[in-house]
């Protein structure tokens, strides 16, 4: 087990990339502590697995450094990285028994065959399938081949890493919960080093000690599910974690007041100065409430219940601004305004968070 | 609910039946007729029941033929098979060579089978062909006109320079469909090269190797034209397959009733071999999907 560093690292598919959109990772460097367990969040096609298949040796990056502890292991090859990888669709070995594929891994580094039973029946009783071990892989359903491709992934207890790139879509809701409840434990058990790639925040917020948002190419953020919470360092940080996301309005910030469009103005929880760029405040819809006259004009257009609580969608000055109201408070019809925590306002610079100074 | 019945929809299916009547149910028929009656022209028939049959499955020479055959084409599948997957696995995956390749390997499959035989009848021969000069000026004794054992190798490498191909890009095909990530995994898994083969590649190109298999069995099974062109099915009988021999029987001859039955008899072999492929085959779909 090691910590593993991206140093400088960038990566094109293509032969010559040109320009920085020939990127589909883009420069980074980055520390996976040994034992963390991460997950991967960003939407689809922004280079998470690319990112993954760099550390697992799968892809070779076109640029950077990958470091095992101090070990540089750029060049090194899959196996020598003694990595374990799950991928997003099921793969088995069609005419192995399960109890076959579970141990192949092992098998294939020449473990002795005492250890690779006790380990495999071990790993059986994890994923519940004790009772078809002997069976041929070939007729299972998906999701039992899924559970099988994570088994194979954990049946190494040596590994540097174990990567899992969206491993849960092809499993049930209810099993999903269950089998991530066991990563869990597993990782709290043996401390290997985790790196889950999802682009279901819930996923990653339930799985993860730390969670690293992508957005095109580029890492945006890492932080614990609060942090990205409170502060999300980059508005698609904002966007995406949360339901719905935060609220982002383009503003002219100076010192402690921001400038709305149709001449509103808001008060700041700190001082900005005059940023330059394109500026946004951005406030989660849980830190705005509804009023009665005290705050800014609010225009509704619909609200949407959705169980816990209610989600009010409207603009203010234009831009669209949602609320979330708790179930059991009252919506009535002389709700006219909206106040924005100041506290909780954060102001961005061209997509990219700004800290504020004293007021 | 009342469903209205209404039979005349049976009138639309009448073209077809036309169509197949002439084309397969009525010539098929008429051989029937020939292998079960005798003749002496004139459209006269005489009752001869079984006797053409009896007389094929006692043949000697129908042995001789059946078994040159079954030789023929138990060679050129243990040969081709084996051979088309391993072109198939060091084809290049993608790029420009891959199509390069791909036209390349077409290219024997599209060559009429007559012209087949020609190239290798003129490519073989002592006096000007480039291979039986290049062999008789090394100091190789070959001659295919006058060796069975030349003759039987000629016809072999013929057939492999042709066919091959088939079976190659049919198990590039199946290659192609295995998703990246199995071999992915097995890198994770630290899988050796024979292990990839044996428990991926070969698995995932099962089905279609059993179409080439079962195309390679039927084409071989009734090969005429290639071996006619280039041997005459000589020297002797040596290259003589079974439907060279039936041609020779029923033109040559002018034996009908026996060359009748012979077909009859060959027809249901090849239709009962292509059953138990099929039988087999789908049995395997169903395995998978289960």
């Amino acid at each position: 087990m090691a910590r593993i560093t991206l140093s400088n690292l960038a990566h094109s598919y293509l032969a010559k990339p040109a320009t920085d959109a020939d990127f589909a990772l883009k420069q980074m460097d980055h520390v996976w502590q040994d034992g963390g367990a991460y997950a991967l969040l960003g939407a689809s096609g922004c280079g998470k697995t690319t990112l993954l298949n760099i550390i697992s040796g799968l892809v070779r990056p076109s640029q950077g450094r990958v470091l095992f502890g101090n070990q540089d292991m750029t060049d090194a090859e899959t196996a020598a990285r003694n990595i374990a990888q799950v991928f997003q669709f099921p793969v088995v070995y069609d005419t192995m028994t399960v109890r076959q594929n579970l141990a192949f891994p092992l098998r294939n580094r020449g473990k002795d065959a005492a250890y690779i039973k006790a380990r495999v029946d071990q790993i059986a009783a994890m994923i519940g399938m004790e009772t078809i071990l002997d069976r041929r892989a070939q007729g299972l359903t998906a999701d039992a081949k899924q559970k099988i491709s994570l088994g194979r992934g954990m049946v190494r207890e040596d590994v540097n890493a174990i990567l899992f790139d969206e491993p849960l879509t092809v499993i049930d809701p209810h099993m999903k919960w269950e089998l991530r409840t066991q990563l869990k434990s597993l990782h709290r058990e043996f401390g290997h080093t985790m790196i889950y790639v999802t682009h279901d925040q819930t996923e990653a917020l339930t799985f993860a000690d730390k969670v690293v948002v992508m957005y095109d190419g580029h890492v945006v953020q890492l932080g614990t599910p609060e942090e990205l919470f409170e502060a999300p360092a980059h508005t698609f940080v904002g966007y995406f974690i949360g339901s719905p996301g935060m609220n982002i309005l383009d503003a002219q910030v100076s010192g402690t007041r921001a400038q709305l469009t149709g001449g509103v103005e808001v008060a700041l929880g700190h001082g900005y100065g005059t940023p330059k760029g394109r500026v946004q405040i951005g406030i989660r819809p849980e830190y705005v409430t509804l009023t009665q006259g005290d705050g800014l004009p609010f225009a509704l257009t619909r609200i949407e219940d959705v169980g816990r609580h209610r989600i009010v969608r409207g603009t203010v000055g234009g831009q669209l601004v949602n609320v979330v109201v708790p179930e059991g408070q009252p919506l009535g019809a002389d709700l006219t305004h909206v106040r924005f925590a100041p506290e909780r306002i954060n102001v961005y610079a061209d997509d990219w968070r700004i800290a504020g100074g004293a007021v | 609910m009342d469903k209205t019945q209404n039979n005349k929809a049976w009138f639309l299916v009448l073209p077809v039946l036309l169509v197949v009547a002439f084309s397969a149910v009525i010539p098929l028929m008429t051989v029937v007729n020939y292998a079960i009656n005798d003749t002496f022209g004139n459209n006269q028939f005489f009752w001869a029941g079984l006797e053409w049959f009896e007389e094929m499955v006692a043949s000697s020479r129908l042995h001789d033929a059946l078994g040159r055959q079954i030789l023929f084409s138990a060679i050129i599948l243990a040969i081709e098979v084996p051979l088309g997957i391993y072109i198939a696995l060091n084809m290049p995956k993608k790029g420009a060579w891959a199509s390069v390749c791909l036209v390349l390997m077409a290219l024997p499959l599209l060559i009429p089978f007559n012209v087949v035989g020609t190239i290798w009848q003129i490519f073989g021969r002592v006096d000007i062909g480039l291979l039986g000069h290049t062999l008789a000026a090394i100091g190789i004794d070959y001659n295919y006109t006058n060796d069975p054992i030349d003759a039987w190798a000629t016809v072999i490498v013929m057939d492999v320079w042709h066919w091959t191909s088939l079976v190659a890009l049919l198990s590039y095909a199946g290659l192609q469909s295995i998703p990246q990530a199995y071999y992915q995994a097995a890198r994770i898994d630290q899988a050796s090269r024979w292990a990839v083969f044996r428990y991926i590649e070969l698995p995932k190109m099962q089905g279609v190797l059993l179409i080439a298999v079962l195309l390679r069995f039927m084409d071989s099974f009734m090969i005429y034209t290639e071996p006619f062109v280039l041997t005459g099915g000589g020297p002797g009988n040596s290259t003589t397959f079974l439907s060279i021999d039936l041609v020779k029987m029923a033109i040559g001859q002018f034996d009908l009733g026996p060359a009748a039955a012979f077909s009859l008899m060959y027809f249901l072999v090849i239709l009962l071999v292509s059953w138990v492929f099929y039988t087999v085959m789908t049995s395997l779909d169903r395995q998978e999907s289960r």
